[in-house]
């Protein structure tokens, strides 16, 4: 445990690549497989469920430090977070103990759960007092399942690649898709590099880069695959051996969500693809709360599926017939991915996108404005000749988004945000007006430079009017131009539209908030009738 | 029980004794606790500080201030109204203010800590029936590690850095922190360099008897001078600045209290966090109040609402005082 969380102390202080990779490939290289495993496991996004309820945590914490209550809530008002708040408010521990990592995650955290309150109680506060600085912050992150530190799973991958000597590729490939941190896993992930197992992983995801800018600069338009940006899931669907699997990009297993493409996915041949689950109608995608009625809903029921049916709109082939097909042309692959889904007869829920016919960087621009009449967020942008990527390199791939929609919007309400922002008022919620009141709309935590957000940080203190527990009610003065991607209707919120992906465009020092706009504005911008 | 001392628009003021503590406004008679910005501002007519404070106090007020500086626990009096002046084992001078009058003793803080620094007195607990605190770090979250080891991890940090060929780069307070650090380190590791900030303190304490390594002024470098084992110490408004440049691809660190919450480290955007602070910690809040045995406690500068909430459970009669005092900077408002 001591080492671990030596190597969560120097991956968190450094913001260098070089120096992260070291750290990590060090640990990986002397630790034991079965520490290792379990490192690789919490460190590429891995969380165990929640361990202990935190209402439990926050009780038992204060009464461990000698304090009431209302004054623990404070210090994790002020830390806000909930695992360093416990770490800092504890004394010293008095019995400090040298178990390793898989021993504390074995043997006391993951049998936690299945305790009584008052063993879980007994427990923890014995393991309190074995635990000093950042190895009982870093258990605590542990137990309530939200350890994070600023590693990429890639950088991991290449770190584990690095300390091994294995290629960083077949590290992610077998990284990725589902894995149980054991000392045999470990063994099988570095020692035998060439027994490639049968597995139904996914490969890594190719990221794409927004491209900012005129589209001129990316050079010759022959040189480039244009196509829609689909606003779906991103996901993989594996046919590998006896297996077939779908895998989303956040490597969650998803297949029991969409029976009716596991179906399908029978009749295709082994391969690997990588495309957009869509919800999708009468040759249309249908809006995006259409298809999130399917998501996290394991074996929908028939009336689920009928309301959002869905297809797989596949615009890349990883592997083909068991060979891996990345390092090949984007045009090879596409050719390829066509030709395997033209030859099954009748068709099937899998389709291929096609490619935007327009010649010109200009004829794409005229494309990319008419997005939103076919449910696109923008465009893809893929170079002809582009191998399929590890993560995030700049230059084969960009997404050409279109602009977002935005409305003037008052602050109404501010929370503390959290980890490097725990202290400051960065979470707002935004009002427009509806007949003389400021109804809440949307809330938005990014788009401001730090400067701008200590001067609004310092404008909520000065101007609240009302507080409900971490809630300030703030003076509404300030005015924020927010920008969106969509705007749909909700009967959840009280303005009665939600909107995707608000953000802060910029502060309107110009406007008086008498001037921000009206929820009618809002319904006018989506294209409804407005009731008035 | 009477008001011996409050807060006025001036600053505290004792009207028994016609003389203000640590004023932010100019005034007749200013008892100030320590040299520190928030304490020690220009333009009063007359000045008293602990005689070992005199060196750091005439240099921030300048050469034509009327300063009297009385050793530590040599009792004056000021109309009938007996002050001293006591260690506070903030920085260097800097004093704790004890006042009698008619049979009733208030003692002043200032800032304090309890830990041992080499560069200053230590801390010396007054019996008081009212006892004015900080409460900088007033939250049972702050608690400080032992001085020695934070030393260690400096010069460990120090020595991997010169060991990679990168100077390393330490923002502390240029008064008292910086000097509390330099006092400890092993300056074998490689050479010292300091801003002209911190240069001008240093000066200050060495007048004052307080023995700290060799620094160089990092300006009146030689050319060519290698920097890549040197440890440099600047005040946190020298982060960012072109000042820095010239250390090439350095390490930085921040030595203050506030880094024991990891989103103000990661906030700085610095390499390293050192706990560090010249304030008291929560158990030192704790134990300093209890050993004065007072019945009243009023809290000022800090989070002054949740101890003083805090005390009054535990049967204090205590209250928040109003103050323009800053604490440690960095922290939030």
């Amino acid at each position: 445990m001591k080492r671990f969380a030596a190597l969560f102390e120097a991956l968190d202080a450094s913001t260098r690549t070089r120096v992260k990779t070291d750290a990590l490939a060090a640990y990986f290289r002397e630790a034991h497989a079965e520490d290792a495993a379990w490192a690789a496991w919490f460190l590429t996004g891995h969380r165990p469920r929640q361990a202990v309820p935190s209402k439990r945590l926050h009780l038992w914490a204060a009464e461990a430090a000698g304090i009431p209550l209302w004054l623990f809530e404070e210090c994790f008002d002020n830390v806000g977070d909930l695992a360093e708040t416990i770490a800092l408010v504890l004394p010293p521990p008095a019995h400090a103990s040298d178990l390793a990592l898989h021993e504390w995650i074995e043997s006391r955290l993951l049998p936690l759960r299945e305790l009584s309150e008052a063993e879980q109680k007994a427990r923890l506060l014995g393991y309190w007092d074995q635990l000093g600085g950042t190895a009982r912050f870093v258990f605590m992150k542990l137990i309530t399942g939200n350890f994070r530190v600023g590693v990429s799973a890639l950088l991991v991958m290449r770190a584990i690649a690095q300390a091994f000597g294995v290629e960083s590729n077949v590290v992610a490939h077998r990284l990725a898709g589902e894995w149980s941190p054991s000392a045999a896993f470990w063994k099988s992930l570095v020692d035998d590099v060439h027994a490639e197992a049968d597995r139904a992983g996914p490969y890594p995801f190719f990221l794409a880069h927004p491209l900012e800018g005129d589209p001129q600069a990316l050079g010759e338009r022959d040189a480039w695959l244009a196509e829609w940006k689909w606003d779906g899931i991103r996901a993989q669907l594996i046919r590998r051996g006896e297996a077939t699997a779908l895998w989303s990009r956040g490597n969650e297993p998803i297949a029991g969500q969409f029976p009716e493409l596991m179906a399908d996915a029978q009749r295709l041949p082994h391969c690997v693809i990588d495309g957009e689950i869509l919800a999708w109608r009468d040759d249309r995608v249908m809006p995006f709360a259409a298809l999130q009625k399917r998501l996290n809903r394991k074996n929908p029921g028939a009336k689920v599926m009928a309301e959002a049916p869905v297809i797989f709109l596949a615009f890349d082939l990883l592997e083909w017939e068991d060979e891996d097909w990345r390092v090949r042309p984007l045009t090879e692959r596409r050719q390829r991915l066509l030709d395997m889904l033209h030859a099954i007869a009748g068709g099937t829920r899998f389709r291929a996108t096609s490619p935007l016919p327009a010649a010109t960087w200009e004829g794409l621009a005229l494309a990319r404005a008419q997005s939103r009449e076919h449910g696109t967020e923008g465009l893809m942008l893929k170079r002809a000749s582009s191998p399929y990527g590890v993560g995030r390199p700049r230059g084969d791939w960009w997404k050409w988004k279109i602009e977002p929609y935005t409305l003037d919007a008052v602050l109404i309400y501010a929370q503390k945000g959290h980890g490097k922002r725990a202290s400051l008022y960065t979470d707002y919620t935004f009002g427009l007006w509806n007949g003389g009141e400021l109804v809440p709309f949307a809330k938005a935590y990014s788009g401001l430079d730090d400067a701008e957000i200590r001067e609004v940080d310092a404008f909520i203190r000065a101007n609240t009017l009302e507080r409900f527990g971490p809630v300030r009610v703030v003076k509404p003065e300030l005015v924020f131009e927010l920008g969106f991607e969509a705007i749909q209707r909700s009967k959840r919120h009280k303005s009665g539209i939600a909107v995707r992906f608000p953000r802060m465009l910029r502060m309107r020092k110009d406007k008086a908030p008498s001037q921000a706009n009206t929820v009618d504005d809002a319904r006018e911008l989506a294209g409804w009738e407005n009731a008035a | 029980m009477t008001q011996l001392i409050e807060s006025t628009a001036r600053g505290l003021y004792c009207a028994a004794g016609g003389f203000h503590i640590d004023p932010w406004q100019p005034v007749e008679r200013a008892v100030i606790t320590h040299a520190h910005g928030d304490h020690a501002r220009p333009g009063s007519a007359h000045y008293l500080c602990a005689a070992p404070g005199l060196a750091v106090l005439r240099a921030r007020l300048g050469e034509g201030a009327s300063i009297q500086a009385v050793p530590y626990g040599e009792p004056i009096d000021m109309n009938g109204t007996r002050i001293s002046l006591h260690p506070a084992g903030h920085v260097l001078g800097s004093a704790q203010v004890r006042i009698e009058s008619r049979g009733e003793t208030w003692v002043v803080s200032g800032d304090y800590k309890l830990e041992p620094d080499p560069t200053c007195a230590p801390f010396e607990p007054l019996a008081c029936e009212t006892f004015i605190t900080e409460s900088t770090f007033g939250l049972p979250i702050y608690r400080w590690g032992a001085p020695a080891s934070v030393a260690a991890s400096i010069e460990a940090w120090w020595r991997a850095n010169a060991e990679e060929k990168r100077a390393s780069v330490l923002f502390a307070y240029a008064f008292g922190k910086a000097q509390r650090i330099l006092a400890g380190l092993d300056a074998s590791i490689g050479p010292i360099l300091v801003h002209g900030a911190v240069d001008a303190m240093n000066a200050a304490y060495r007048e004052s008897g307080v023995a700290l390594p060799e620094t160089k002024l990092a300006i009146e470098l030689e050319k060519g001078f290698d920097v890549s084992r040197a440890l440099v110490v600047a005040p946190p408004s020298a982060q960012g600045s072109p000042w820095l440049k010239r250390f090439g691809d350095y390490s930085d660190a921040f030595a203050s209290g506030w880094m024991a919450v990891r989103g103000q480290r990661r906030r700085l955007a610095v390499d390293q966090g050192f706990v560090l602070s010249d304030h008291a910690d929560w158990p030192g809040l704790n134990r300093a109040i209890e050993a004065t045995g007072a019945r009243r406690v009023l809290v000022t500068h800090g989070y002054t609402a949740p101890l003083v909430q805090w005390l009054a459970e535990r049967g204090y009669e205590a209250a928040a005082m109003q103050t323009r005092f800053e604490g440690e900077p960095g922290a939030e408002a």
